[in-house]
């Protein structure tokens, strides 16, 4: 049976044709053969969430899904999220409020923050600090911002909702 | 840290998967991957053939009927989570969810990976045997069912066959006079426990009968506490505790000893959930 599979799927809204190895992990995959570097590696084991990227809809490991899995599916990464200005007003919260010192973890925090934001809305609600720090509870911060983080989730949460801070 | 090669096959079918899994006995079963792909990262696994089941029909769904909740293998998490059938007729399930992983890890895992996997310190293998669970299988012989004192054998080991595959899950419906506690003591909310304990019972007037406590993170599978769960249908939770005869090892996370002395701190715990609930 072949190590090789075929695949073909929407990234960022464009449609992607390759063929890759099947042990090929999907964050792998967006970085080396697509050049979207933004999407980051951190333990590779599911731990540190700074592969978060979204799949059909919800944020997943990209160390923890397989290329081959993706097939048919669409996948968005920050790039995406970026430039669509989805996430514009997290990145400028994060910015206002120092909520990232090397970076590393951000594309995986916005991404994370993004899917709660998003369930807040469909609810008409502002999730609490609690809810904030549960949503990105699967995301290290090894600078240790995660106070200034949820402030600039929360404030988000707050401005999206109309309420003001 | 890559995994070493493998080939990979979408299966469209049970029958299909069934027979993969003959044709490849160096083969493993992919669902949601969140436990598989972890160890194939750093090379703990390393099978020939990767069978990925999650494009089969009719594995997955939630539905409680004859007295029972029935959840197909391929549910995810994140669907338990929000089901409320699962709320409503299988509380300790809900009380377990958001334990389990963090939202990315639950919206691709699965109740059936989580199960067949049968990691020791996972949460729902403990509630299966909390509540005296079933699982269905599905092989070449065809269909059977196991009792969930009969299915966790050892350290990943199951009874499940090389060619069986879990298809769904039945847990007793809740009602009335059910009572369920859950607790899980862990280093960072959503990883693995250094020890958590799942637990049911019946209202007895003022007390309890049917107590049936699982622990996990102690030993090889989710264990009972046997000797536990008589005092505490005396009401004896001081008993209770005395009565733990678990023998943790050392692990990572905690010695032995600590691990026993907090399991007594979950079984008080537990034990107030059990009594304080009132339909």
């Amino acid at each position: 049976m072949s190590m090789d599979i075929d695949i073909t799927l929407t990234v960022n809204g464009e449609r992607v044709a390759e063929r890759v190895e099947a042990r090929k992990s999907l964050v792998d995959f967006v970085r080396d053969d697509l050049g979207l570097t933004g999407s980051h590696v951190g333990c590779e084991h599911g731990v540190c969430g700074a592969c978060t990227m979204r799949v059909d809809g919800v944020i997943v490991r990209g160390c923890l899904m397989l290329a081959a899995q993706c097939d048919g599916s669409h996948v968005e990464t920050i790039e995406g999220l970026s430039d669509s200005g989805e996430v514009a007003d997290l990145q400028a919260a994060f910015e206002q409020r120092n909520a990232l010192q090397c970076g590393y973890c951000t594309p995986g925090m916005l991404t994370a923050a993004q899917e709660l934001l998003d369930q807040a809305k469909a609810k008409q609600s502002v999730p609490s600090r609690d809810e904030i720090r549960e949503h990105i509870s699967g995301n290290y911060c090894r600078c240790t911002g995660y106070h200034a983080i949820v402030d600039a989730v929360e404030s988000v949460a707050k401005a999206r909702a109309g309420v003001k801070s | 840290m890559k995994p070493a090669p493998f080939a990979y096959k979408k299966a469209r079918s049970l029958d299909e998967a069934i027979a993969l899994l003959g044709e490849n006995p160096d083969a493993r079963l992919l669902a949601g991957g969140q436990s598989l792909v972890a160890t194939l990262n750093m090379r703990l696994s390393a099978p020939g053939l990767l069978i990925a089941i999650n494009g089969i029909g009719g594995l997955d769904g939630i539905a409680h009927k004859g007295g029972a909740v029935e959840i197909g293998a391929l549910t995810r998490h994140c669907a338990a989570e929000r089901s409320d059938a699962v709320g409503k007729h299988a509380p300790l399930i809900a009380r377990a969810m958001p334990f389990i992983g963090h939202p990315a890890i639950r919206n691709r895992g699965t109740l059936g990976g989580s199960i067949a996997f049968a990691d020791p310190a996972a949460e729902l293998p403990a509630c299966l045997l909390a509540l005296d669970g079933e699982i269905d299988a599905q092989g070449p012989k065809g269909k059977r069912t196991i009792k969930a004192g009969d299915y966790f054998k050892g350290l990943y080991e199951t009874a499940l066959g090389p060619q069986e595959i879990l298809t769904a899950i039945r847990l007793p419906a809740a009602n009335a006079g059910s009572r369920v506690g859950f607790a899980e003591l862990a280093r960072r909310h959503g990883d693995y426990a250094i020890v958590g304990l799942a637990a049911s019972a019946r209202a007895d007037g003022k007390g309890l009968k049917d107590v049936r406590l699982a622990y996990f993170g102690v030993g090889n599978t989710p264990l009972r506490a046997e000797k536990s769960e008589a005092a505490l249908a005396r009401g004896d939770v001081d008993g209770a505790v005395a009565a733990l005869d678990l023998d943790p090892h050392d692990d990572i996370q905690a010695t032995g000893a600590v691990k026993k002395h907090l399991a007594g701190v979950l079984l008080r715990r537990v034990a107030a959930q059990l009594m304080e609930q009132r339909p």
